[in-house]
């Protein structure tokens, strides 16, 4: 790391989010992917920040339950369609 | 996972939502409910919270289903009443503002990272099992509402940056900046649980 210039660290992390998402412009991307090549701590940024999000988008049992679902339509005057579920 | 990206506007009669058909409130209802309870659940944190966000948001809709004017889309004026809602409960339930927070919550500041250690080739079943789940969960919860609620609608639920904005009433540029200081934020948090782990193997 000692020809490194922390700017361009900086820098890329300004716009770390937007290159995930892919929605920055294709000569940022090059940029951006040249200093990753000569840059680990930019590198493990980028990959535990990615695996982050992948971490919480993975599918979890947060179904409303019955129970919960019984309540809502009796609170809002529903019950006539209570069952079946939509 | 997210079938209420496949629902649009056109699969429900807005008229009839409008003019008090109750079948058609019934399945806007039922298509809505598990993503409402799931912002209520990510967002406050405990199960009696998040059916309480689903109540409220829904009996708000109906008292002003009539005046909706499809500006934007039904799903977006949902979220936003259940954003709304969640917001208001986090804010009563805070016993003095802390008004530092609020004042820093836009800057452009973002903490540098400072842990740089590379878990994310840990396999998936580790990182979701025991204490790492703990561990992220936490820390989704420690994030301040404002941040925490972006990233919810655009990471957890999966929404574009721009629906985020029309439902929070932020711009776009609002909603990425808090998106990257959500994002870095728990980033932080996992790789320092994870730098603290692997040492904690080693000296075993």
């Amino acid at each position: 790391m000692s020809n490194h210039s922390h700017e361009n660290c900086k820098a890329l992390l300004g716009s770390l989010s937007e290159y995930i998402d892919g929605e920055l412009p294709d000569d940022l991307c090059a940029e951006i992917e040249k200093h990753l090549e000569g840059c680990d701590n930019c590198r493990i940024v980028l990959n535990t920040t990615r695996r982050t999000i992948d971490l919480v988008q993975v599918p979890t049992n947060e179904d409303v339950p019955d129970d919960v679902r019984n309540r809502l339509f009796k609170r809002l005057k529903l019950d006539e369609f209570l069952n079946p579920k939509l | 996972m997210h079938p209420i990206k496949n629902s649009s506007q056109q699969d429900f009669s807005i008229e009839a939502l409008r003019t008090g058909d109750r079948a058609e409130f019934a399945r806007l209802v039922d298509t809505y409910s598990t993503v409402i309870y799931r912002l209520g659940l990510k967002m406050l944190g405990n199960p009696q919270d998040a059916e309480d966000i689903l109540q409220n948001t829904f009996l708000n809709a109906l008292t002003h289903l009539a005046s909706f004017e499809g500006r934007s889309s039904i799903s977006t004026w949902l979220y936003r009443i259940a954003a709304n809602e969640a917001l208001m409960m986090i804010r009563r339930g805070k016993s003095n503002i802390n008004l530092e927070e609020i004042q820093t919550e836009d800057s452009d500041d973002i903490s540098l990272p400072e842990t740089f250690v590379d878990w994310s080739l840990l396999p998936e079943k580790e990182l979701l099992s025991g204490e790492g789940k703990t561990v992220l969960e936490k820390a989704i919860k420690q994030l301040p509402e404002n941040l925490r609620m972006v990233f919810i609608l655009r990471d957890v639920e999966d929404l574009s940056i721009k629906e985020t904005a029309e439902i929070l009433n932020l711009t776009e540029v609002n909603v990425k900046a808090r998106l990257l200081r959500a994002r870095m934020a728990l980033r932080e948090q996992l790789s320092s649980y994870y730098a603290e782990r692997a040492a904690r193997k080693e000296t075993q």
